[in-house]
């Protein structure tokens, strides 16, 4: 056990845990924020993507400890106040999710993706977000979405 | 939840209605049911159950209206990605004449005056179409009546419109809130009218799902999520060799991690299977997955090791020479086989698959007594939870409280709670409150799985290439006999055959039959169930006796095999028009037809690809669905589209293969599943010209798409696919 400082979404946490423990579960179980899900635990499907003070990053490999070397993580929870971040306005008009669990990681990829690249093509679209699996197939509407926030964010 | 139970649910949904239930019988609701999106406190999810409502009127069952407004539908069916959080609700607020951004949904909790409460069959929409309107229009009614009461005017002079009654003459108006009371009061009517289509303004529409933004903003709370003041954590080591023997286990160096309280022998109960574990429990899920690494256990798995695919393979082949149970006859197959001038006769194999869903299986259980117990879960229906524990744990059902979360995926395997009575036994054990948290590679291992289904297929047709003679014979282990002591066998028969006597298609002196094997590995519905695999089977060969008439395969079924209009045919048709079948295509390019009708509903493809040298490409996917009356046009096209995607996966990638008793896959690094960069263009056009029968809209679009993906790579490289998985780079 060892003694974590970590910032999410802005605000500061102390946290008494394995250092190895995933950062995953310390936004999960110790934190409380269930935005982030479980899929693979071994960066295969991206569910548990954050941001590492703004890259999107799988949290299920990166230790505590490492995490706490970022200024800031942001989880889904703190993308937007209100669900009215771009992405999140795209995903909600053309309807995106299926059963969603996947959808949290989904948006940190597409918002990660956006930071950097403002009006991507379908295959940046697709090189970017091939990390995050849907067993729903909901991924012709991912893109759609991304291009719809892309026109939005202007 | 026995198999026979599913299989009834199954032959049930086959049916277009369910018998008249009293649903307008007002009752107080009994266990509490949760809102699906986090409250302020995240971690109180027992905020906004049912009970706590002050002032507030139960019109019936599904409808509760609260003094200050507050409208609450229970909607029976669990969400798990195909809508019906907002679908089936949406069937009551129509005809009630609210807006569904206006009302709370909430999850019925198992109680009796629901009757099934189950998602699956496809069957939820078609399955509550009428009743659930007239539950709407029922209450509307009672709040009208009340309105022209306390008016002094009569009924017929008032209309209602977003929660309020009005009097147009007088322009007098009241809300359903201050009606509420009152109308709570009348007798509910036996017959009150529904609305025309044509003033539909939900039902038929691209409406708003209400899940949307909790979902796109991480507030939608599923079974993992969930978190019960003083719960533990649970992760469990069961051995992937099915049938294995725990002799004993060393916990020192598991308790020794920090965060570990102790650890359980106890067994994951599965159907009539019973397999040895070992639960650790601790603080929280990480803690309890290092305890149980830690753990040192010795196994005896006796002969068991013996078990792989490769062999069994070869043991369905060979089992393909018996005769079978024969499960259709008419006219003389042998004798016109015989005879037949030209014979066909293929053999297709598909394999065992995982569900995988995105959210691991997972519960939550906490004992309120020594005989009552409460449970979260992601399950596809709180009755089947229900049914399960009340038979494990030997309590009554009124016992058991269940809160429905939203489910990360189902496809099936939400419908087998084995996730849910491992929670509920290690709770009683603990004294605490409990999480089971499976990991993916508990997931991918402990299925039970999609069966692993040959079919042998035989035809003769005349010289002029018409059927005389067909015969589809299915070789596989069954669901039933893996899961339920009790085996019917004409049971099994009628489920491992599902459609493969009942397509439209005109084959004159069709004998079709069914070998039973046996396999140690638990089996389930994955979905579209059995029809997913002989599908394959079927399609890909009504495809190889059009080649072998000369014929061009979309004008064979429609021209030789369909000559009577019919649902099937009408669905080919459209999808011969949108796909625009007969224009000439490049060289290398090809274009491959499927359709199929089972208990779920009917649908079809045209699949068009490209093939370079080895690799095929898909190009363009066409899917035709006929549902008779749709609900959400824009989840039905979401719907077949994840259809594909899913039954794209289970075509091209390697699926579940068994070696030394366990699944060589654990994971989606060895277990893929297709990723956006392989998502084919999809296009969905569905037939909904009314009628009497409504169909599914959650499993059609998995049967036709493996045949029609196979029958477009023949025309593109005369290469003919009986085997899937098949890669589509080395063909």
């Amino acid at each position: 056990m060892a003694t974590i400082h970590l910032t999410v979404n802005n605000k500061p946490y102390t946290l008494d845990v394995d250092p190895q423990m995933p950062l995953l579960w310390a936004i999960r179980d110790v934190i409380g924020l269930k935005g982030t899900k479980f899929g693979c635990g071994m960066s295969l499907c991206g569910a548990c993507t954050v941001h590492f003070d703004g890259v999107a990053m799988r949290s299920c490999t990166l230790p505590v400890a490492a995490a706490a070397n970022a200024k800031n993580i942001t989880t889904i929870e703190g993308i937007s106040e209100n669900i009215d971040h771009a992405v999140q306005k795209a995903w909600i008009e053309l309807q995106v999710p299926q059963c969603g669990y996947c959808q949290s990681g989904q948006i940190m990829s597409a918002v990660s993706l956006l930071k950097t690249n403002p009006k991507p093509t379908d295959a940046d679209i697709d090189g970017a977000m091939m990390g995050n699996l849907c067993r729903c197939g909901t991924y012709t509407r991912i893109r759609k979405a991304i291009h719809r926030a892309a026109e939005l964010m202007g | 939840m026995s198999e026979l139970m599913i299989s009834r649910m199954i032959r049930q949904s086959r049916t277009s209605g369910l018998g008249r239930r009293d649903f307008l019988k007002m009752s107080s609701l009994g266990g509490a049911a949760l809102v699906l999106g986090l409250s302020a406190d995240r971690r109180n999810i027992r905020a906004g159950s049912v009970e706590d409502m002050e002032g507030s009127y139960h019109l019936n069952p599904y409808v509760i209206i609260e003094s200050n407004g507050k409208i609450t539908l229970m909607n029976p069916k669990p969400d798990m990605g195909q809508g019906t959080f907002q679908s089936v609700p949406s069937l009551i607020a129509e005809e009630l004449e609210v807006r569904l951004e206006d009302v709370t949904i909430l999850q019925t909790g198992g109680e009796k005056q629901y009757g099934m409460q189950t998602s699956g069959g496809s069957f939820s929409v078609r399955g509550n179409y009428h009743q659930l309107r007239k539950v709407g229009a029922a209450a509307k009614e009672m709040l009208i009546g009340a309105a022209a009461v306390s008016w002094g005017v009569l009924a017929p002079q008032c209309h209602a419109e977003n929660a309020r009654v009005f009097h147009k003459t007088s322009g007098k108006s009241l809300s359903y809130g201050e009606l509420a009371e009152a109308a709570s009061k009348l007798s509910p009517p036996q017959n009150p009218t529904l609305k025309h289509p044509k003033d539909f303004k939900i039902l038929g529409r691209n409406y708003p799902r209400p899940d949307v933004p909790l979902k796109s903003s991480g507030r939608a709370v599923y079974g993992i999520d969930v978190e019960v003041p003083g719960m533990v954590y649970a992760s469990i080591e069961h051995n992937p060799v099915f049938g294995s023997k725990l002799v004993s286990y060393d916990d020192s160096d598991a308790l020794k991690i920090a965060g570990v309280q102790k650890t359980i022998r106890f067994q994951r109960l599965l159907g009539k299977n019973k397999y040895d574990a070992v639960a650790v429990i601790a603080d929280n899920f990480w803690a309890a997955r290092q305890g149980r690494l830690a753990l040192k256990i010795k196994w005896d798995n006796g002969d068991l090791e013996k078990f792989n695919s490769v062999d069994y393979a070869a043991s369905l082949r060979k089992a393909a020479h018996k005769a079978g149970v024969v499960v259709h006859h008419q006219g003389d197959f042998d004798k016109s086989f015989a005879e037949a001038p030209v014979k066909i006769e293929s053999f297709y194999e598909t394999p065992i698959v995982s569900h995988s869903p995105m959210e691991p299986m997972n519960c939550v259980a906490q004992w309120t007594s020594d005989k009552e117990v409460e449970v979260w879960a992601s399950a596809q229906g709180p009755d089947l939870v229900q049914d399960e524990l009340s038979k494990r744990l030997s309590i009554p059902k009124e016992n058991i409280k269940v809160h429905i979360m939203f489910s990360g995926g189902g496809f099936g395997r939400r419908l087998y709670p084995d996730f849910a009575t491992q929670a509920a036994q290690l709770a009683k054990e603990v004294g605490k409150p409990v999480k089971v948290v499976w990991t993916r590679e508990d997931d991918t291992q402990l299925g039970p799985f999609r069966p692993m289904t040959f079919s042998a297929m035989k035809a003769g047709l005349s010289a002029e290439g018409k059927p005389v003679a067909f015969q589809h014979k299915v070789i596989s282990p069954s669901i039933g006999a893996t899961m339920d002591e009790q085996r019917d066998s004409t049971g099994e028969s009628s489920d491992m055959t599902e459609g493969i006597s009942t397509q439209k298609y005109e084959l004159p002196n069709m004998k079709n039959a069914y070998v039973f094997a046996e396999i140690p590995v638990p089996l389930a519905a994955w979905r579209s169930v059995t029809s997913s695999t002989v599908a394959f089977a079927h399609e890909c060969f009504i495809d190889e006796m059009a080649v072998k008439a000369k014929k061009d395969p979309m004008d064979y079924r429609l021209n030789t095999l369909l000559t009577k209009d019919s649902d099937s045919r009408r669905v080919l048709d459209k999808l011969r028009q949108v796909s625009g079948w007969e224009k000439p295509l490049p060289k290398g390019w090809g274009r491959g037809v499927a359709q199929y009708e089972f208990f779920a509903g009917l649908a079809g493809y045209v699949v068009l690809v490209s093939s370079h040298s080895n690799s095929v490409k898909i190009e363009k996917v066409y899917s035709v669905i006929d549902l008779g009356t749709v609900v959400n046009p824009d989840m039905t096209a979401l719907q077949i589209e994840g259809a594909t995607t899913m039954a794209l996966s289970a075509a091209t990638k390697n699926g579940i293969t068994f070696k030394y008793g366990q699944t060589e896959q654990t994971n989606f690094h060895n277990n893929p599943i297709v990723r956006i960069n392989e998502m084919p263009p999809v296009e969905v056009h569905i037939l909904a010209n009314g009628g009497p029968t409504i169909k599914g809209v959650g499993e059609p679009g998995i049967p036709p798409f493996a045949p029609a993906l196979a029958n477009a790579v023949f025309a593109a490289t005369g290469k003919r696919i009986r085997k899937l998985p098949f890669d589509l780079n080395k063909i």
